[in-house]
């Protein structure tokens, strides 16, 4: 999964997001239409083109003390409306490690 | 251990004290991002996919059981209930809170833990031999001049900035445990024909996307002049490195640039203006720091108790101790190494739980003391032999006595994907599944010493290159793609590895790696020659083929 760190350019091939973490606590968090954030990638506002993501991105960054490191990241939305991270690294980042945390002993 | 004096634990609380505010007012929005980066940064604080982690130094991998305790305490208070240790011999938590993390570092600086200088473009963590003071043989304990180093840098002005972060190690052993010639500056104390000590000083390895092996820079420095001859290389790196790439901005980049003998000439160049001045290190300041270090009162102990005696009865614990127990520099003891890597499990995890319980078995049988090693691994470096099968079993019993030290099993791997931000495919999951096939001890052994190095990406923190098997995890047209290079090697041989072919998707990691050992154990000479002995002795081609004639 291309890190979004090495992102140089705003294209999007199809419907996206932007997330980020948390400041105050790091966690993972998604753009509301609403001009917030939400950790519910149900909640996040979804952009179909280029001049939308910027407009977004831009909106988010702005918010910097919401959180923190913002990005344009790609989602699949069913027939149905539902909304499911577009890549590995964003499942991983909804879903969280798909390793099992150390068991306690 | 080293103990810390009232500068130590002053320039500590000072920090934590000046944290706290700048993590006050980054979450009132008086520092930006961009401001508080730099300052998160020198404080060890990253952030990561799921969340901010949190790095701790454990300098040249020595940890008092205090420490250990306090640092379970962090785990189990401001995270999630463990930790990871690093290739750096450092600790890390992958889920810690921004408004917290004050509150971490208070509680860690009470045990004289802190995270300076554990991430930015300064001088990180000095690392040494996990074995450093015991380990037979050695030119003498390496942790003197490593603290040396260390307290020289700690926040030194001209080296708080860099052109990119700088990396020393170093080793006082001719079996190098500590990875020197795959770091920025890497120090092996010697003796010269005088008798005198110091240091043959090599500079320019590194790994990342450029690979490079460290050149010897001067074959003797002396003890006195160490400090000097750094400043020197790291003057000169200030001052040629570069700071418009960060790809190119590694001084292995400069060294490689300029060649190693232009690169030399500038040092000693440098070195004798600054050679003679106030960093020449008296006698009584080397003595100081050694005076600091404290040493166990050994007891006369018997080479073979008849404790040890009875137990070797037990295969199993036969098992373990062929593996994991190293000899001392003092008769009637050892050495042991505590496995990180059971069977199934994340390389380099440990609970909270086991930490608070090796500590306590730290302070019944290794005089309080316990040893981190680049290899993601624990060790106890005191052990009485009298002591060991009661300790296996403690140990067995904490999940921690997996016998698979320097194993196939024994697998070095970086967060990868499931943690990181950098990360472009996931390494734990490959290394999880690795030891599930070669779980059988019996195989395991069959097949002997053998690393395998797993990185997530071309910034290489699971020291790919230098695995015996390497597998580097890239990400091609949005899907996680390995390369598996073999031949590389970390030690005082070190080499880095070659591609033995095209990528391999993540289901066929583990297929393609039983492949690459079934073709050892048919291409070796002998049980006794190593995998990396076979394959400098036949090269990439004949495992090329058996991997990939049915590909």
């Amino acid at each position: 999964m291309t890190s979004p760190l090495e992102q140089k350019k705003i294209k999007i091939a199809g419907p996206s997001v932007v997330t980020a973490n948390r400041t105050w606590d790091g966690i993972v968090v998604y753009r509301t239409a609403a001009k917030s954030w939400s950790a519910d990638l149900s909640e996040a506002a979804i952009v179909r083109n280029s001049d939308d993501a910027k407009a977004l991105l831009a909106e988010s960054v702005a918010d910097d003390v919401g959180a923190i490191g913002p990005y344009i990241a790609p989602v699949q939305v069913g027939v149905d409306g539902k909304v499911e991270p577009g890549n590995l690294r964003e499942q991983i980042r909804r879903t969280g490690v798909t390793i099992g945390q150390p068991a306690q002993v | 251990m080293y103990a810390y004096d009232e500068i130590d634990r002053t320039l500590v609380n000072e920090r934590v004290s000046e944290f706290r505010d700048q993590v006050k007012r980054r979450l009132s929005g008086e520092l930006t991002e961009d401001e508080f980066k730099i300052l998160r940064l020198q404080n060890g604080v990253y952030l990561q996919l799921h969340a901010y982690m949190f790095r701790v130094a454990i300098p040249y991998g020595t940890l008092a059981t205090n420490q250990l305790r306090a640092l379970a305490h962090v785990a189990r208070k401001y995270d999630r209930g463990y930790g990871h240790f690093t290739t750096r011999q450092n600790i890390q938590f992958n889920w810690i809170k921004l408004a917290e993390l004050p509150d971490a570092l208070a509680d860690l600086a009470k045990v004289g833990i802190h995270a300076m200088q554990t991430s930015g473009n300064n001088m990180r963590n000095v690392t040494s031999d996990q074995w450093a003071g015991v380990a037979p043989g050695e030119i003498e304990d390496p942790r003197i001049w490593s603290e040396l180093i260390r307290q020289h840098t700690t926040l030194h002005p001209e080296f708080s900035f860099l052109p990119r972060k700088f990396k020393i190690a170093i080793t006082a052993s001719d079996h190098d445990r500590a990875a020197i010639k795959i770091h920025d500056i890497g120090l092996k104390l010697i003796k010269n024909e005088k008798g005198e000590t110091g240091f043959e000083v090599l500079v320019g390895g590194g790994l990342g996307r450029t690979p490079f092996i460290a050149k010897t820079i001067k074959h003797f420095v002396h003890g006195r002049d160490i400090l000097s001859y750094i400043e020197a290389i790291l003057r000169v790196y200030n001052q040629y490195g570069r700071r418009d790439n960060i790809y190119k901005a590694r001084i292995k980049i400069l060294v490689h640039e300029l060649g190693i003998e232009k690169f030399s000439r500038e040092v000693e160049e440098e070195w004798q203006h600054i050679r003679n001045s106030s960093l020449q290190i008296d006698d009584e300041v080397i003595e100081d720091i050694r005076s600091r270090f404290t040493y166990p009162a050994y007891e006369k102990l018997p080479h073979m108790p008849d404790e040890l005696r009875q137990a070797a009865a037990d295969p199993e614990f036969e098992a373990w101790r062929k593996n994991s127990v190293a000899p001392h520099k003092v008769q009637g003891y050892s050495i042991v190494t505590i496995s990180l890597k059971p069977i199934g499990k994340p390389p380099g995890d440990a609970t909270a739980e086991q930490m608070d319980a090796l500590a306590d078995l730290a302070d019944k049988y290794s005089f309080g003391e316990i040893r981190v090693g680049h290899e993601q691994n624990l060790a106890l470096p005191h052990v009485a032999k009298r002591d060991l099968p009661a300790l296996w079993k403690a140990l067995d019993k904490l999940g921690l006595a997996t016998p698979n030290v320097n194993l196939i099993t024994d697998i070095i791997a970086c967060p990868g994907l499931d943690y990181c931000s950098l990360a472009n495919a996931r390494s734990i999951p490959i290394a999880q599944e690795l030891t599930r096939r070669f779980a059988n001890h019996e195989l395991a052994n069959l097949i002997g010493r053998l690393h395998i190095n797993i990185s997530g990406c071309i910034n290489a923190c699971g020291h790919h290159h230098v695995g015996h098997i390497g597998i580097l995890g890239v990400e091609k047209n949005g899907e996680e793609v390995y390369q598996i290079t073999i031949g590389g090697r970390a030690d005082e041989g070190a080499a880095l590895g070659n591609l033995i072919g095209p990528g391999v998707k993540f289901d066929e990691v583990a297929d393609v790696i039983e492949d690459v050992v079934e073709a050892y154990l048919a291409l070796r000479e002998r049980p006794e020659e190593l995998f990396i002995d076979t394959v400098k002795r036949l090269g990439v081609e004949p495992f090329k083929e058996r991997v990939y004639a049915t590909r």
